[in-house]
């Protein structure tokens, strides 16, 4: 609403509301197409109401977990362990990825570690993680934090590198040390960069949440449709699915309004 | 012998690519350079473009390390950049995310003054460039002449000894431009500092020195020196001054002489 007078064609309340409406309802469009033809496609007997659940019972089973406290129980236990990993992999992506771009030495030593991990599929280290660090929270957190990691440096790095040289300098003439540059200047106008890149890191941490979950847990959302799956309650491992994706959706748009809150000294396009 | 210079410069020879100490195998930009700046003069450095005007004001700076030969000021040899010599880029390098307001106060926290000091110093810079009431607008809300304002006043206000200015009003248009010089001059004559100008425009830096040194063609050196003598007062009647035209029109010839030399020489 601040900036409400910016823009004129949401000057007449009525009018923008309604052309916001819409807008959003062709956005989502063909995810309710989507959900359509998932209906249909069961109802018509097209393919078996047993491997694709109809919407209805999908949305019975979800109440059923929800009500039940398994879904929260087990959201919790994945969202602390990708949340505990992303955030260590941000932190320590920020720092390696800084210092790559301002110390050549510290670049040499690193550059071909994250050259031969960054595109190594991390789920590859499942069984090997589980074997270092047991099955408890340890070996999630590990591989989420691993597979996070990389993302988040190499954004840290190129951001970093492409700072425009004169605004380092005007800092340096104005009294900024080496130790004062790094931190007050090149982080922040690194920040798109970097904030892209953890933007990238976020979705990597559902992926490796899941994904390490299914493998090597007792408890958890990917522990979760798993097991339902296996005990062949497809209904509810739809639901559990269906959680995931919209979990995920939730947590990238409130990074993503984040971000424009971070960044909102950027020229508005 | 405390002389009363503002800047020297002697011998100076600075090649680029040729490694640290490996002058002979880089590019020659610099050769036995030597210049002598007046305390609180100001000071315009000319010639044509790739002839190493740039490159002797970053190492005045302090940004890139004097390879052979010396300069110093008052404070001694320049070994690295600091906040007795203050410098506004072409292209402004305003920090983005910071406002106006932060970006003018940097510098003085950098000083260690108290945050309400800084708060007060800063606003009167602002105000000074005539920007007061953006203080909390962004860099990218600015037009590019309020943005150079928004710089010069972030320099002024660590009121550094020495000002180094690197063709600052190059990116803007001719009338901000024009306004843009009287106010340079008026801020100087307000508070008088040793300026180092560099740009390849003759007649700003007729208008805006009191003496120009031309810089011969790639590897730069000072070929020659003049004194304006266009005295203190410098507005819109300096600009029709038989003094001044004459000025332009000599200098004009002088700079010509050495493009034609680097355009000759160069490619």
């Amino acid at each position: 609403m601040a900036g409400g007078d910016l823009h004129p064609a949401s000057a007449t309340a009525g009018h923008g509301s309604f052309v916001e409406v819409v807008a959003v309802c062709v956005r989502y469009l063909p995810l309710l197409i989507m959900l359509a033809a998932w209906e249909m496609a069961g109802r018509s007997g097209l393919v078996s109401q047993q491997m694709l659940p109809g919407v209805g019972a999908i949305a019975t089973a979800f109440f059923d977990l929800l009500q039940s406290g398994e879904l929260v129980t087990n959201a919790w236990r994945s969202l602390s362990r990708a949340a505990t990993g992303l955030g260590l992999a941000v932190i320590s992506g920020i720092a390696v990825g800084l210092l790559m771009a301002t110390r050549p030495l510290f670049r040499t030593l690193i550059n071909p570690l994250v050259r031969i991990l960054y595109p190594m599929p991390k789920s590859a280290l499942i069984p090997l993680v589980m074997i270092w660090f047991g099955l408890g929270d340890a070996s999630k957190i590990f591989l989420i934090f691993l597979g996070c990691l990389l993302p988040v440096i190499v954004s840290a790095y190129h951001g970093a590198r492409g700072v425009n040289p004169f605004v380092i300098w005007s800092a340096t003439s104005l009294g900024a040390s080496q130790e004062e540059v790094l931190r007050e200047i090149i982080l922040p106008a690194a920040l798109p960069d970097i904030l892209a890149g953890c933007r990238t890191a976020l979705a990597f941490s559902f992926i490796l949440m899941v994904s390490s979950e299914f493998v090597i847990a007792k408890d958890g959302l990917g522990f979760l449709i798993g097991s339902l799956g296996d005990g062949g309650n497809y209904p509810a491992m739809f639901a559990v699915i269906l959680t995931v994706a919209g979990t995920g959706f939730v947590a990238d748009r409130l990074f993503g309004s984040f971000v424009n809150h971070c960044l909102r000294w950027k020229e508005q396009a | 012998m405390t002389a009363d210079f503002g800047i020297k410069i002697e011998g100076v020879s600075h090649a680029y690519g040729g490694g640290q100490s490996g002058l002979a195998s880089g590019t020659l930009a610099l050769k036995q350079t030597d210049l002598l700046i007046r305390h609180h003069e100001f000071h315009a450095l000319l010639g044509p473009s790739g002839c190493g005007k740039s490159t002797l004001l970053y190492l005045i700076g302090g940004f890139i390390p004097v390879q052979i030969g010396s300069i110093s000021t008052q404070k001694g040899p320049v070994t690295a950049p600091g906040p007795d010599r203050s410098i506004v880029f072409q292209n402004f390098a305003l920090f983005p995310w910071k406002t106006v307001l932060e970006n003018v106060m940097y510098g003085l926290q950098k000083k260690g003054l108290p945050e309400a000091e800084c708060r007060e110093i800063a606003q009167a810079h602002i105000k000074l460039v005539q920007l007061g009431g953006f203080e909390q607008a962004y860099p990218s809300q600015l037009s590019g002449g309020m943005q150079q304002r928004a710089a010069i006043a972030r320099t002024l206000a660590v009121d550094p000894d020495i000002l180094l200015m690197d063709e600052p009003f190059g990116a803007l248009d001719a009338q901000t431009r024009r306004v843009m010089q009287e106010e340079l001059r008026m801020i100087w004559k307000k508070r008088p500092k040793t300026v180092v100008f560099v740009t390849h425009d003759v007649h700003e830096a007729v208008f805006l020195a009191d003496r120009i040194s031309i810089m011969s063609a790639r590897p730069g050196r000072i070929e020659h020196q003049i004194d304006t003598g266009l005295g203190p007062e410098r507005d819109e009647s300096t600009l029709t001054d038989r003094r001044f035209v004459e000025l332009g029109e000599q200098i004009w010839r002088l700079v010509r002489e050495q493009a034609v030399l680097a355009s000759r020489g160069g490619l």
